[in-house]
């Protein structure tokens, strides 16, 4: 096959592109400019898609024997998924870019451009694997480093998408791949491993936002709606957060209070003790299905985060629309965040949650115990996915 | 060894990026790179290397119309370029701080833009921009209008020989002579014109000009700044003295023999060359716009003329198409081009050459930029045009592919998703960051 090999210039998409080399295909190393004024060096772990990791994906490509290109694709990337990323803080939710780049950007438009072009496929660096099954069927699974894993970010694609991809890199732990990048004589081989969001190379989300959307002071209230706090724009706070809400006085018992609610109209964020944070019942919208979509109840494993506890549930879509039923409680879901549904490894779909609530049967003893917590406005979003391949 | 066989196997149309090597300067140039001297070294050796030196100082000055004296080597055209600007600007104001200004022409390679506007970033210069028409040609009467009343402010004026994206020649004859009027220095960057239309020192009027040795057949990384003997620079790099004090540095012997003996070939053949590149671009630019995809050629073209466009230059506007898709998709097919314009980080940019000649950045993304030079053929040509539709029907449909408004599935954010990069309004040809031109 003709496939283009999206190359980031770091260590997983290089290791991708040699071994879709090695298997035969016929390979193009493609970088992405993401950014419209790419700095000349990295700074950080954080950023990436600067000058230098051009360098290092074209010095890979070399060393491969396979031509290499840059595509602009900063456009693109700006409206789709750093335009979406502020209007979705803005409104109050707490967005996944990685997603979003995967679903608008690797996957549609560099795919597109790919087929237009005459390519097969695209081949990248993210850890997940495709499974072939019977008639050509395509799924996505999980991949075998479940420290690395990355289909949470894939969930996204569809049938189509994924008829189209490779993930080259699933079927092995990621220690190995550094050993084989250095067997190849890879410069990256020891290149850092890129966290959070790539286009934020300091990681300070809240500066970000606040320089793009202003100060816009409002008030911390409680479940009762007493003012307990002051902050400098609701977009900056997140469902879950407990750190830098500033508030002068404990809880009456003494508890940690946390962001339940992020009430955009209003400008308002809503604080409370742990126990009003666990939800067990999830709206989602925007539902993808990486294969058929399922169909009446089904029993699933829901994970809302990258890197998450995947927690059993039943689904039950219809169209666009899902509601996941949690057998537990668990803390800190964030409308805007993504919730993607697994068959055991199989990845089933995913959708954007719109509301997180707890069902007024269920327990909510445990509180405390088995539930997941500990969003932060700067954690929560991305973890070790390089934008331009993953 | 290299042989004309590394040639062969893929059509190069790229010659206005780097022409291969004369076998003539390889072999002179191997030659001097198996003895020693340096050419500042007062022994035997050192003498040697210094008789290497000034054979080709002469050989180039001849070639140019320039006297041996006038030949200062540097390590090519954007060096030369840099001296000649910085340090004719630094000189003028040294002399007299009113002269600030200096005269630009909108196209000039960015080895010249951004010489001036780091002038005027960092040391007081004021830009005045001169305009071109919808060829890319600066008119005379634009320069002495930008002259204007206080001919006593302006450091000096700088305009390209010929335009490196699209071929315009400019008059430098007349602009030079505008510019003795009021004793004001003129530079002009004939990287590109040299070995492709008559380029005379002397007869030019000009009081600088910028040469390259890898243009014309010789080897990348030497230059030369033809500088009348009474032209006044500040030197950028200080050391040893060499090259009338204002270029330190020991020189690049073996580089010298071979960018003179490139020298002599380039403008010995000159006319027959240029007169066979000229029937070989109109080959192709007809060629082009008969394929049915409406394609247009920019600047100055008249089937023949080899004087007011580049004989070798062929410059395009594929409607529908980005010309990195194009490029890509050539060079797939065996055929190396380039856009023309400079890139950021691999990244073709919007040609400030096309918006400064009046054309929407919509538009302008479609440029393809081939050009001829002493290997080509007919051949090549005809592979450029057999493999040119296929690569404009996949590229149309790439460019529809990732036009942001096209976005499939509904949008969660409302944003505005127009592309503009820069604004349809701008008065300088700038851009920001690392780039690189050829």
């Amino acid at each position: 096959m003709r496939v283009v090999a999206a190359m980031s210039g770091g260590v997983d998409s290089a290791v991708a592109a040699a071994r879709m080399v090695e298997a035969g295909h016929e390979v193009v190393g493609v970088h992405l400019a993401l950014s419209q004024n790419a700095a000349t060096l990295r700074e950080s772990v954080r950023g990436c898609c600067t000058i230098e990791d051009a360098g290092d994906a074209r010095r890979v490509a070399d060393m491969i024997g396979i031509p290499f290109y840059v595509w602009d694709m900063a456009a693109r990337f700006k409206s789709d998924v750093v335009e979406d990323f502020i209007a979705e803080y803005a409104a109050g939710r707490t967005p996944n870019p990685c997603l979003r780049c995967n679903e608008k950007v690797k996957f549609a438009a560099l795919l597109d451009k790919a087929l237009a072009l005459g390519f097969d496929a695209v081949a990248t660096g993210h850890y997940a694997q495709i499974v072939e099954r019977a008639f050509g069927a395509r799924e996505l699974h999980r991949a075998v480093d479940m420290a690395k894993d990355q289909s949470y970010v894939l969930g996204v694609l569809n049938e189509d998408q994924l008829a189209r991809s490779f993930f080259p890199l699933g079927d092995t732990v990621k220690p190995q791949i550094r050993q084989e990048a250095a067997a190849l004589g890879f410069n990256v081989a020891a290149k850092p491993d890129s966290h959070d969001i790539c286009f934020i190379p300091d990681g300070d989300t809240r500066k970000w936002l606040t320089d793009r959307l202003g100060e816009q002071p409002g008030d911390i209230v409680d479940a009762d709606g007493t003012t307990v706090g002051h902050h400098g724009g609701a977009y900056a706070f997140t469902v879950g957060q407990r750190r830098g809400l500033h508030l002068g006085q404990p809880a009456a018992g003494g508890e940690p209070r946390y962001v339940v609610e992020v009430q955009s109209g209003t400008n308002t964020v809503v604080v409370a003790t742990g126990e009003l944070l666990g939800i067990d019942v999830i709206t989602g919208d925007h539902a993808r299905w990486c294969g058929p979509a399922p169909r009446g109840v089904v029993s699933v494993g829901a994970q809302v985060r990258a890197h998450g506890e995947e927690i059993p549930a039943t689904a039950w879509a219809d169209g666009e629309q899902v509601e996941v039923r949690l057998q537990r409680r668990i803390r800190g879901v964030a409308p805007g965040q993504s919730v993607v549904l697994y068959d055991g490894t199989r990845v089933v779909g995913s959708a954007t949650i719109a509301r997180a609530t707890a069902s007024r049967g269920a327990t909510s003893g445990g509180a405390n115990s088995n539930e997941v917590t500990g969003n932060e406005v700067t954690s929560n979003a991305a973890d070790s996915v390089s934008p331009t391949a993953g | 060894m290299l042989d004309s066989s590394a040639f062969t196997n893929f059509v190069y149309l790229d010659h206005g990026a780097t022409t291969p090597m004369l076998p003539e300067a390889i072999e002179a140039m191997t030659a001097q790179m198996a003895t020693v001297g340096n050419a500042s070294s007062l022994h035997t050796s050192g003498r040697l290397g210094r008789r290497v030196v000034e054979e080709s100082r002469e050989a180039i000055a001849r070639a140019m119309g320039a006297r041996p004296s006038e030949v200062l080597f540097t390590s090519g055209g954007t060096e030369s370029d840099n001296l000649a600007i910085k340090g004719t600007f630094w000189a003028r104001k040294d002399a007299d701080p009113r002269r600030v200004r200096i005269l630009v022409s909108m196209v000039e390679h960015h080895a010249v833009l951004d010489c001036v506007e780091f002038l005027e970033a960092h040391e007081g210069a004021k830009i005045t921009w001169l305009d071109v028409d919808q060829v890319g040609r600066v008119h005379p009467e634009t320069v002495r209008a930008a002259i204007g009343t206080d001919p006593e402010t302006v450091a000096l004026v700088s305009v390209m020989w010929a335009n490196n994206e699209v071929g315009t020649v400019q008059p430098i004859a007349e602009i030079a002579a505008v510019c003795r009027e009021f004793a004001i220095p003129v530079h002009s960057d004939a990287v590109q014109a040299v070995g492709q239309v008559e380029v005379d020192f002397a007869g030019s009027g000009l009081d600088l000009l910028s040469i390259s040795g890898h243009k014309i057949g010789g080897p990348q990384g030497v230059g030369a700044l033809l500088a009348r003997r009474d032209a006044t620079l500040v030197p950028l790099t200080h050391g040893g003295g060499q090259e009338r004090q204002v270029r330190s540095g020991s020189l690049d012997v073996p580089a010298i023999r071979g960018f003179a003996v490139a020298m002599r070939h380039a403008t010995a053949n000159r006319a027959v060359v240029t007169e066979r590149l000229t029937g070989l671009r109109d080959k192709l630019i007809r060629g082009a716009q008969d394929a049915g995809f409406g394609v247009q050629v920019t600047g100055d073209w008249e089937p023949g003329d080899g004087i007011r466009r580049l004989p070798g230059n062929a410059h395009l506007l594929v409607p529908g198409c980005d010309g990195d898709s194009l490029l890509y998709l050539l060079d797939a097919a065996g055929v190396q081009c380039s856009t023309g314009s400079a890139c950021q980080a691999g990244v073709p940019q919007p040609s400030h050459v096309l918006l400064a000649m009046g054309m929407s950045e919509h538009k302008a993304r479609g440029a393809l930029r081939l050009t001829l030079g002493h290997t080509s053929t007919a051949a090549d040509v005809d592979a450029f045009l057999a493999a040119l539709p296929a690569a404009v029907e996949r590229a149309q449909r790439a460019q529809v592919a990732t036009s942001p408004k096209q976005t499939s599935p509904k949008q969660t954010s409302p944003k505005q998703t127009s592309p503009k990069q820069t604004s349809p309004k701008q008065t300088s040809p700038k851009q920001t960051s690392p780039k690189q031109t050829i």
